[in-house]
């Protein structure tokens, strides 16, 4: 079956997020204060696996092997229909 | 004595670094495409600088992951030389050869600059020619730089003296305001290997190998991996 899966990767709570912090200067330069940003990278991957958790599982491999790094990464995964 | 130089897509330090070390130092230094692997048993391995897959994805992740690098991480293993520089260094990171990451600098900026540096030990391979605590010049050219490890890394790098440099003033003290891209500690040379034969650093010994360029610190980099491959043999 195909499976398309939806991975966010984002940093781990207390790291630092030096672009991040340039968007957020960016914004109040235009009138918008804001309490805090964070920003992630999301990847929509499309898969043939044989069933859900078998495509979950996949993906969970790919973050754990090359997507994040866990020095300073989370990751969440979604496996949609 | 051979070392090899081993180029990636996007690898722009590589022809630097075989310049120093066949003409400069006098060492036999091929150049390896990386999928053409590794077909000979080298003394030293280096990864050079440059922007290996366009820094897609994070600096030296997609590099890390190809079939050479399978084979450069069995060298150090076997207690051979490995030195990472810029890009290299992160590949090595990403590759584990040592723990930590070298990510986006605290202000994501590129930054290319003489910089100092404090040698911490000089009992390594290539630190072996530098006095403990001195004060070498060598350039930085990056925008993901900044090491970042945990801090049970931090503690155990310190307590096994695998911090080989880190980032100082003139007078060689390490403060934050000589720190140019927010690295833990100031750190921007980690040993790695069972036998810290593997070093991963974000300044370029090659661009400071001759005095004509400033500065020929970075060249007793090279001339201390010399010296510990004869003595090897």
């Amino acid at each position: 079956m195909k499976f398309t899966a939806k991975v966010t990767i984002g940093l781990k709570e207390g790291m630092l997020d030096p672009e991040a912090r340039a968007i957020q200067h960016a914004l109040a330069n235009i009138g918008f204060a804001t309490e805090g940003l964070s920003t992630a990278r999301v990847f929509t991957i499309t898969l043939e696996a044989e069933d859900r958790a078998a495509a979950e599982a996949q993906v969970e491999q790919m973050c754990e092997r090359l997507l994040a790094n866990p020095v300073i990464h989370r990751y969440e995964v979604e496996v949609l229909a | 004595m051979k070392f090899a130089v081993v180029q990636f897509g996007g690898s722009n330090c590589d022809r630097d670094v075989q310049y120093v070390i066949s003409e400069v130092c006098g060492v036999d230094c091929d150049l390896v495409w990386y999928k053409d692997g590794l077909k000979e048993d080298y003394d030293a391995i280096v990864l050079p600088g440059g922007f290996s897959y366009g820094d897609y994805l994070r600096a030296g992740a997609i590099a890390a992951r190809t079939g050479v690098m399978d084979a450069v991480v069995r060298h150090a293993q076997a207690g051979g030389l490995v030195l990472g520089i810029c890009n290299g260094a992160q590949i090595g990171a990403e590759s584990g050869m040592v723990p930590g990451i070298f990510t986006i600098n605290a202000s994501p900026t590129f930054i290319c600059k003489p910089v100092c540096l404090r040698v911490e030990e000089n009992t390594s391979p290539f630190t072996r020619l530098f006095k403990k605590g001195e004060v070498v010049r060598i350039p930085i050219a990056h925008k993901e730089g900044r090491y970042v490890a945990s801090p049970e890394e931090l503690a155990r790098l310190n307590a096994e003296e695998r911090v080989a440099f880190r980032f100082c003033d003139e007078q060689g003290e390490v403060t934050p305001a000589v720190n140019p891209n927010g690295a833990a500690e100031n750190i921007t040379g980690v040993l790695g290997g069972p036998a810290r034969n593997v070093l991963c650093m974000m300044p370029h010994p090659e661009r400071a190998s001759e005095e004509v360029l400033g500065s020929a610190d970075g060249k007793k980099v090279f001339l201390g991996m010399i010296k510990s491959i004869e003595e090897r043999e």
